[in-house]
């Protein structure tokens, strides 16, 4: 509270001085107020607006505008294909095959990081035994850079040499022959594993604290009236934190459709484009190959899935939230 | 208070041996990268699972007069600053009259940063790479990762500064008002210290999540510009066969985010439940 009384006395040098000017903008206030005022609006809000028009909007926009040209990289866009590219992107198997790992992550983390994160939450939501040290240890991968975290796995994950092939030929698990990494067909659900093993701490962190919102009294009451643990959990707990739940589960869903770093240092797509996302299609597209016109289709396709998905939840669940706090 | 209810209730065994297990499963991968950088790529090929038996210290030591780790040190440490510094101030500046100014086009220019949560930076990644490499010729330099990552973290600052703004009571104002400062010195004076706490929030945010940052800096650096996850990345390629190397690297690497994590822990936690409640 001291800084709050500190702060006008901390102006008064610079009152003293323009008290004059200021006396006439009181009796003054209108036009000249008013026009003075939208100055300092502009001033405000240019810088903001000016980095997002030059960084984020115009990017965006030439990308959908590349989606429509013949272009290598450099020189004029001159060479216009229509919605060739789009044909040629929609057709490839292996853009559609990123478009459906893409999903096939959205629906698996929401499958298995929700029930994981919301059991872990409502175990570890009592009075425990450093609880505190617990929350900050459970967080600790979503700090870590993707990059990093995926070097680390990259090396647990080695074929022959890699400490989880060992764990698991010790207790008699079979293993396969290239690699949880490199057979196509485990080789997106060991990504899968290893962003759950990233991001799972974020889950339980929001569904905690979410918990502590519960107010403890009806905890009691439903304890008075003989609710078990399990009850108070699924008709109390569960209902209350709902609205963090939906929100987490908005979070992850985009985070997954714009995946890339993890499939990037674990596999780079591979094998066999076999974890391929749409983002890793679009770089290998625009950097390796200079297949501008192709990236830039893709580009559109994944803002238009990510557009189309936010609206959809947006409209049809988390409208629900904003009406209630409204 | 003594006692609390069911849900609150202390843990029994099984409930220890839950948490014990997801340590186990959190901390292993750490500590197997932290442990195998004191081995030798000897007994990590002997026994990947074991202990280091002796204890060598040569690949920490050799990460640490690696000269390139401290140059991406400083690279990472750079951009995370400008980016952290242009995001929060450029952020802040357009908040507030989006807060506290009554004015026509206010609501369609918050819009505009809503909107932007939208947009991943993998959407308009190519023609990034093309306008700071060719156009804006600030490929392999700080500032040309650092911009548009300010620009990518506006909508998040924007989003969850101007609620705070907003709650500022407006006593405060009229009496700075009354006393004669401007707008602009009630927001020099006034506003941004009020709203330091947030401030402190989104600048930790904006600066770990440039701090991480891969895609953007992947195209736009090379050399002796390249951050710590490039580092990171290549020196694991470039010697996959030095497992104890690779190992020890990654681990050095890791520390700054996690220190930044431990002493910023309540500010990250709280800006992700802001940004959740937004």
């Amino acid at each position: 509270m001291t800084r709050v009384t500190a702060a006008p006395e901390a102006t008064d040098p610079g009152a003293a001085v323009t008290r004059g000017a200021d006396a006439r903008r009181v009796t003054g206030r209108g036009r000249s107020g008013k026009r003075r005022q939208r100055l300092e609006i502009v001033l405000f809000v240019t810088p903001a607006l000016a980095l997002m028009a030059t960084f984020v909007a115009y990017p965006v926009y030439s990308a959908a505008r590349m989606s429509f040209y013949d272009w290598k990289g450099f020189g004029p866009m001159v060479d216009s294909v229509g919605l060739q590219n789009y044909v040629r992107v929609l057709g490839d198997e292996v853009f559609t095959d990123a478009v459906m790992h893409n999903f096939i992550i959205v629906f698996a983390s929401i499958a298995v990081q929700l029930p994981l994160g919301l059991a872990l939450a409502l175990l570890l939501n009592r009075r425990i035994r450093a609880r505190g040290l617990l929350r900050t240890i459970i967080f600790v991968p979503y700090v870590l850079a993707e990059v990093i975290a995926g070097v680390v796995w990259f090396q647990l994950l080695q074929p022959r040499t890699g400490v989880l092939e060992k764990m698991l030929s010790s207790v008699g698990i079979p293993v396969p022959e290239q690699g949880f990494l490199g057979t196509p067909d485990l080789a997106l659900a060991t990504v899968f594993v290893v962003l759950t093993w990233k991001y799972l701490g974020l889950a339980v962190l929001l569904f905690l604290a979410g918990l502590q919102g519960v107010p403890d009294e009806l905890y009691e009451a439903a304890q008075l009236d003989g609710a078990s643990w399990w009850q108070v959990q699924r008709r109390i707990a569960v209902p209350l934190i709902a609205p963090t739940i939906r929100v987490w589960i908005f979070l992850s869903m985009i985070g997954s459709l714009q995946l890339f770093d993890m499939v990037w240092i674990l596999t780079g797509g591979g094998p066999a484009n076999a974890t391929t996302t749409m983002a890793t299609y679009l770089v290998s597209m625009g950097t390796q190959r200079s297949n501008f016109g192709i990236a830039g289709a893709a580009s559109v396709v994944l803002f238009l899935i990510g557009f189309a998905m936010a609206v959809a939840y947006q409209a049809l669940v988390l409208r629900r939230d904003t009406k209630a706090d409204a | 208070m003594a006692r609390r209810a069911t849900a609150y209730g202390r843990g029994g065994p099984f409930v220890y041996l839950v948490a014990l297990l997801v340590v186990a499963v959190t901390l292993g991968p750490v500590l197997y990268g932290a442990l195998g950088g004191f081995r030798t790529n000897a007994q990590l090929a002997r026994d990947p699972a074991g202990l280091p038996d002796p204890w060598v210290f040569s690949n920490y030591t050799n990460v640490l007069s690696n000269s390139a780790f401290w140059q991406y040190t400083l690279n990472s440490t750079a951009i995370a600053v400008i980016t952290t510094a242009v995001a929060v101030l450029a952020g802040v500046m357009a908040a507030y009259p989006l807060a506290r100014y009554q004015f026509k086009f206010r609501e369609p220019v918050f819009l505009v940063f809503v909107i932007g949560l939208l947009f991943p930076a993998a959407v308009a990644i190519i023609p990034l790479f093309i306008l700071v490499t060719q156009d804006l010729q600030l490929g392999d330099t700080w500032w040309g990762v650092a911009l548009p990552q300010a620009a990518f973290a506006l909508p998040v600052t924007v989003v969850i500064l101007r609620p705070f703004l907003a709650a500022l009571p407006k006593e405060l104002e009229e009496a700075a008002m009354l006393d004669g400062a401007t707008r602009v010195g009630i927001f020099w004076r006034i506003a941004l210290p009020l709203s330091m706490p947030a401030l402190v929030t989104v600048g930790v945010l904006a600066f770990v999540t440039s701090w991480n940052a891969y895609l953007l800096p992947l195209l736009l650096l090379r050399g002796d510009t390249r951050t710590l996850p490039l580092g990171v990345a290549d020196f694991s390629t470039q010697y996959s066969a030095d497992t104890a190397g690779v190992l020890a690297f990654t681990t050095i690497a890791m520390i700054p985010a996690l220190v930044l994590f431990l002493a910023m822990q309540r500010h990250i936690v709280s800006g992700l439940q802001g940004a959740v409640k937004g």
